[in-house]
């Protein structure tokens, strides 16, 4: 599970004190599928890269099963992202001098699998999202949805419990955009929990839930549209 | 994966950019390994011909320079044979060989050669008789002397610089020039248009010695067509006269002839190699200077550059040890490829440049090797460091939202 308790961010900007997040209160459990809105500069970004470990907060706490991420320190938590968290970008972030295979087995690498067990297991995710004849090829010979594709597999590769997608559909085509939120769902259907931020109103529509943030406070929430046709 | 595939991926993709800092280590070791390389045959050739010469005191041309006598002392200048007899015939105490000797060029089967022209000590005993006084009538109490040698073999000239007796068809070859020509004791030798008798080959001293023809000198002055005259006078003097101011009496003797020691030459030598080592230190103070800021600037490039992909790292569960880790393997790889590099070209260079830059025959030394990979890898690795640690702790948030 995730929660966040009474989370502040205050950056310095030019001598100027900038609120990114005012007091955020969330809790987000297992198996949870969170679609985070908001207008720009609402600290939508903070608030993800926050419940990834990669930003200490200026106040509150931020948990992951129950353990205080920011009370570890940086090793620790580098740690536990490599176990527990995978990250989705929306300008995907592949190593450009990486082929696609080898892009996935990076954080196979950092969990330190050997060699063969590396190749095998990022084969059979490149398989799961349709990039079995490209797995030699490197960033630049992919396009835009096959980057994005082969950054999900990426994402996947240490099994983890959280996913943290940035605007995984930002830069993306509607069918690709479409392909990227379903394979999100479907792993979400495995049990991992989902948080996403999006400007997109029908990839956020796709979630369980809806978190408004505004001025670094989340201001409302409301249940996606899966959850209303469930109910 | 592996770390080290990691590294390599991103060194051959970007590899145009490194190549500066690469050749900037590369050269900094290229010129470090040659100096040391010639400076230590250079050396070792003084020792060798201090050890060979025999002779302690040189009579020159006033106008020839020391180095001129390395070179094999055909410079162009001379001076007169009758300086010999006046030295035979004088009352100095001390003197106790002497070995006139006149070098000029020949070229044979397409290579070139000295040849040296020698008295033996028959014509001494000669002109000492004529003056019926000299060096050879004279008790001498200071070690080897023209009178004292009682060998009959030639192959003694190679280490004591005299020879009791040389025809005019005679000649003596150097080693070298002995491997080069084919010659062997008994061949014939057609040189400028006469033949001559090889009476001996001399063995090998690891000197000019070893590519000299040595025939009489008077024989190669008719060659040379110069009249009566020499390069030079090589004497042994007895130490203690040494020490009692032979050479201010020789001076005085011969005033228009420079007389020298072989410490005074020695020291000549041993100024040119400290000046060498000295080049050398330089060199590597600069390299220090200009290799290592060109590899920090290079590395704090690199870093600024790979920013998001070192978040990137980060947020897949990469620690900061680790980030610390790719950057200072690249660095030694770099390290390592110019030490190797530098070693090689160095040795390739001072093997090519030696011989005709310090007169030496150089030979690859591997020990060096140890030197070059060493400076380089330190040098590398010292410079990197900074950008490496700045790297490591790079914010990972911050990288995301700069790029």
């Amino acid at each position: 599970m995730l929660r966040m308790e009474n989370v502040s961010k205050i950056y310095r900007h030019r001598g100027q004190p900038v609120t990114a997040l005012n007091g955020a209160n969330a809790e987000i459990p297992e198996g949870d599928f969170v679609a985070i809105v908001g207008p720009s500069g609402s600290g939508k970004s903070t608030l993800l890269l926050m419940l990834g470990g990669m930003l200490s907060p200026s106040g509150g706490r931020v948990l992951l099963d129950d353990q205080s991420i920011y009370e570890l320190d940086a090793n620790a938590r580098a740690q536990l992202r490599k176990q527990k968290v995978g990250f989705v970008f929306q300008t995907f972030n592949l190593v450009p001098y990486l082929s696609a295979m080898e892009n996935v087995q990076v954080p196979l690498y950092l969990v330190g699998q050997d060699g063969p067990s590396q190749e095998a297991r990022a084969e059979e995710l490149l398989r799961r999202v349709g990039l079995s004849d490209r797995m030699h090829h490197k960033p630049c010979e992919l396009s835009v949805g096959q980057q994005q594709r082969v950054a999900l597999a990426r994402m996947l590769a240490n099994d983890p419990a959280v996913v943290l997608a940035d605007e995984p559909t930002g830069n993306l085509d509607p069918e690709t955009s479409q392909q990227v939120i379903e394979f999100l769902e479907e792993v979400n259907a495995e049990g991992r929990t989902i948080v996403m931020v999006t400007h997109d109103p029908q990839a956020a529509a796709r979630a369980k839930r809806i978190l408004r943030l505004d001025r670094g406070a989340i201001v409302s929430e409301k249940p996606g549209r899966k959850t209303h046709a469930a109910a | 994966m592996t770390l080290r595939t990691l590294v390599m991926r991103e060194i051959f993709e970007r590899k145009s950019q490194l190549l500066t800092s690469f050749v900037a280590i590369l050269l900094g070791i290229t010129v470090i390994v040659s100096i040391k390389n010639i400076t230590y045959y250079s050396e070792k050739a003084v020792a060798l011909e201090m050890d060979s010469l025999g002779a302690n005191v040189l009579v020159l041309p006033k106008s020839s320079t020391l180095q001129d006598y390395y070179a094999a002392d055909m410079q162009g200048d001379t001076i007169p044979e009758e300086y010999v007899t006046r030295l035979a015939m004088s009352d100095l105490a001390g003197l106790d060989n002497l070995s006139p000797k006149l070098s000029m060029p020949v070229a044979m089967q397409g290579k070139t050669f000295t040849l040296t022209g020698i008295l033996p000590k028959s014509e001494f005993q000669a002109k000492a008789a004529w003056g019926g006084a000299g060096i050879f009538s004279r008790p001498i109490g200071c070690g080897a002397s023209v009178g004292m040698m009682g060998s009959e073999d030639k192959k003694t000239l190679a280490r004591k610089r005299v020879i009791d007796t040389l025809e005019d068809n005679e000649v003596l070859v150097g080693a070298d020039v002995g491997a080069k020509l084919g010659l062997k004791e008994a061949d014939q030798l057609a040189l400028l248009g006469r033949s001559f008798n090889v009476t001996a080959v001399l063995p090998q001293t690891g000197t000019v010695d070893d590519s000299r023809i040595f025939a009489h000198l008077h024989v190669v002055q008719d060659l040379a067509q110069k009249g009566p005259v020499i390069n030079a006078i090589e004497v042994i003097g007895c130490c203690q006269e040494i020490s009692k101011g032979l050479v201010d009496k020789i001076n005085r003797l011969l005033p228009d002839a420079k007389v020298v020691t072989i410490t005074q030459i020695a020291d000549a030598q041993i100024k040119i190699n400290r000046m060498m080592s000295n080049l050398s230190l330089m060199f590597l103070v600069i390299i220090i200077f200009v290799g290592g800021a060109s590899i920090a600037n290079y590395m704090y490039a690199n870093v600024f550059e790979r920013r998001r992909e070192i978040g990137t790292l980060m947020a897949l569960g990469a620690n900061s040890g680790l980030v610390l880790r790719i950057f200072l393997l690249k660095a030694l790889i770099l390290g390592v490829a110019g030490g190797i590099g530098g070693y090689l070209i160095g040795t390739i260079l001072a093997v090519v440049l030696g011989p005709k830059l310090a007169g030496v025959i150089v030979l690859p030394m591997p020990i060096l090797s140890l030197l070059a990979v060493g400076v380089s890898v330190a040098l590398a690795l010292v410079a990197s460091y900074f950008p490496a640690r700045r790297a490591a702790r790079l914010d990972p948030c911050a990288t995301f939202q700069e790029v």
